[in-house]
């Protein structure tokens, strides 16, 4: 186990290198110039700027980014908000998104695992059916709709002054952006869960440790969730880093300062320094929770052991 | 046991001719092909400068109109428009969309996975590291990008910003919605390469393209259809993220999308226009929900173990 997660992390800086590379592509070849997109700039401040910039030339655009970051962690200047660095703005933001992030995948996780394990064991009831309606309409409704109508509750009579309306203030102002963070990822959970417990539910142990005298509740939430955890726990990888890094639509309907909105707006402005910033962010997450996962498998599931050890 | 209807652990492709249609699949199946056609068959009437229509000279209109209430069917939108009319050209956009991806999945996705999952070697490490890091891009950017990109030599091309707007529309939900089908394809093929059946048909000598079109072709014909359903309810919401973002498809047309976004945007507590929230969000979700009840059905149909599982 060691040596897969020494050589896993090894990997890590070489996919990050690639990504670099293939998004800094991306955003140079994307037409368009974060210099000179609204007015009719005098060409001299237009000069100024490249040289500010380092844009004089794509070459030079081209090496003195990437030599930065490498001899000093920073991903430069942030082309369109003035006077911040990229990792500035990335410090002032991922902070709000994450901690958002985490109260939605929480409550996704737990609920989203009740729900599917409840509605797997009484298959065809009434909790399977309710819980499966519910988990598609989360699936089915776009986030920005839902995201507007429970900021629409929170403006109500009856919820006056519980929540602040379009700020982030108090931990409490948390609660509905959470919510609407975590409808989706709860309903792909309760739907793996429920899928992947009917599997397991069907298998010999089963009913072996039923005969043996084990009650329903022990043999389901003890012996049969670590089992049927498995493919929920593929999923919460990419889901986590997904939810961590900040949703632009749950972000601007609840007017919250995170890192979601950056993602959209660097690509709108073309601001190419905070566009590498965002994605470089945004794949470590992915590629660190997609290791946590694989080495949570082996926790999990002992027969799952990659990489040698026997 | 013939060798020209395998029948594999991973996928059955012959489940029992007698055996019903789960509900699932016929209600899902139903409903999208009712809203589809309904979609078309008005196409004629939504498409024109009727009441119905999107074509409407805004100065007359206001003037004849009356802005945002909820008379007629399904009520009028801020410029006088009928949201009926507009709910079923959108959704005609936006069923086209859903389905264009799925295309692109099911040719670019399936290409991909066969080539890797067959070829295996170097050829697959390559293939799906490229998908990885696809995957590890935020997929938002990647359309953007595309968009950004695509745009102006397509407009260029048809001539017209309205229609370069929807091709590109089309590519770019496309373009990353093949990732998922890839990595399903190839991970079919790998099981599937080392079954007894096509060891068997080595054996025999039979030529490695007949294997492939023959035996592994039409084992996979499962787990696609289950996947390129999937893809559309998840690209038709990609589209209308795309349209909240104000980088969907280009006004007057609507989609499901865009008019769900102009309806949140005439959320208000003071005046409540909420015909104009409900009803496109009401087709959307009534689209949704009948096409993962059809993915679901369809997987759970052509899966073998379902069976053991009602022991």
């Amino acid at each position: 186990m060691p040596r897969l997660i020494v050589y896993r992390l090894l990997q890590v800086p070489l996919v990050l290198a690639v990504i670099y590379v293939i998004t800094f592509l991306l955003a140079w070849v994307a037409p368009g110039d974060p210099f000179s997109n609204d007015r009719n700039i005098d060409p001299a401040v237009l000069a100024g700027l490249r040289e500010r910039y380092h844009a004089e030339s794509p070459i030079k655009f081209l090496f003195y980014y990437p030599l930065e970051l490498l001899t000093t962690g920073n991903f430069g200047d942030s082309l369109q908000y003035k006077e911040w660095t990229v990792n500035d703005i990335i410090e002032d933001s991922l902070p709000v998104s994450m901690t958002l992030g985490l109260f939605a995948m929480v409550i996704a996780t737990v609920l989203g695992i009740g729900v599917g394990t409840l509605a797997a064991v009484k298959r065809g009831g009434f909790v399977d059916w309710a819980s499966l309606s519910i988990a598609l309409i989360g699936i089915s409704l776009p986030s920005f709709v839902v995201a507007a109508l429970l900021l629409m509750l929170s403006a109500t009579d009856a919820l006056r002054g519980v929540f602040a309306v379009g700020r982030f203030e108090k931990p409490i102002d948390l609660i509905l952006p959470g919510l609407a963070l975590s409808l989706a990822p709860m309903a792909y959970i309760a739907r793996l869960t429920r899928v992947s417990m009917l599997d397991v539910l069907s298998s010999d142990f089963v009913r072996t440790a039923r005969a043996k005298g084990l009650s329903k509740s022990m043999v389901v939430w003890k012996h049969c969730l670590r089992n049927a955890i498995l493919p929920v726990l593929s999923y919460l990888g990419p889901a986590a880093a997904v939810t961590l890094t900040g949703s632009f639509v749950v972000e601007k309907v609840f007017n919250i300062p995170g890192l979601g909105q950056h993602f959209i707006n660097s690509v709108l402005n073309r601001d190419q320094t905070l566009i590498l910033g965002v994605v470089m962010v945004y794949s470590a997450f992915v590629l660190i929770f997609n290791l946590a996962v694989d080495v949570l498998y082996g926790i999990v599931d002992p027969r799952i052991r990659v990489g040698g050890a026997k | 046991m013939s060798f020209a209807t395998p029948v594999t652990p991973a996928v059955s492709l012959a489940p029992s001719r007698r055996e019903r249609l789960p509900g699932r699949i016929v209600f899902g199946g139903s409903v999208v092909a009712f809203i589809l056609l309904l979609c078309l068959v008005s196409l004629p009437i939504t498409l024109g400068e009727g009441a119905l229509g999107y074509k409407v000279q805004v100065g007359e209109l206001v003037r004849s109109a009356p802005a945002a209430n909820l008379g007629g069917f399904f009520g009028y939108d801020m410029l006088g428009r009928s949201i009926l009319g507009r709910c079923l050209l959108g959704g005609t956009i936006s069923l086209t969309i859903g389905l264009a991806a799925a295309a692109i999945a099911v040719v670019l996705g399936t290409t991909v996975g066969l080539i890797a999952g067959y070829k295996g070697g170097w050829i697959d490490a390559t293939l799906m590291r490229a998908v990885d890091i696809l995957y590890g891009l935020p997929y938002i950017l990647l359309v953007i990008l595309f968009k950004i990109g695509l745009e102006p030599p397509l407009t260029r091309l048809f001539g017209s910003a309205q229609t370069a707007n929807l091709v590109v529309l089309f590519l770019a939900i496309g373009l990353v919605s093949w990732l998922t089908m890839a990595r399903v394809v190839r991970g079919q093929v790998l099981s599937l390469r080392e079954m007894p059946f096509i060891e068997a048909c080595r054996a025999m000598g039979i030529p490695e393209t007949r294997i492939f079109i023959k035996h592994i072709l039409p084992n996979l014909i499962g787990p696609i259809t289950v996947y390129a359903t999937l893809t559309v309810p998840s690209a038709i919401l990609q589209e209308s993220f795309l349209s909240f973002l104000g980088v969907g498809v280009r006004p007057p047309l609507p989609t499901w999308g865009s008019l769900a976004s102009e309806g949140v945007a005439a959320l208000s507590p003071i005046k409540f226009y909420w015909w104009m929230l409900l009803f496109p969000c009401l087709l959307l979700m009534t689209t949704l929900l009948s096409l993962n009840f059809l993915g679901d059905g369809l997987r759970d149909w052509l899966d073998p173990k379902k069976d053991a599982a009602k022991l």
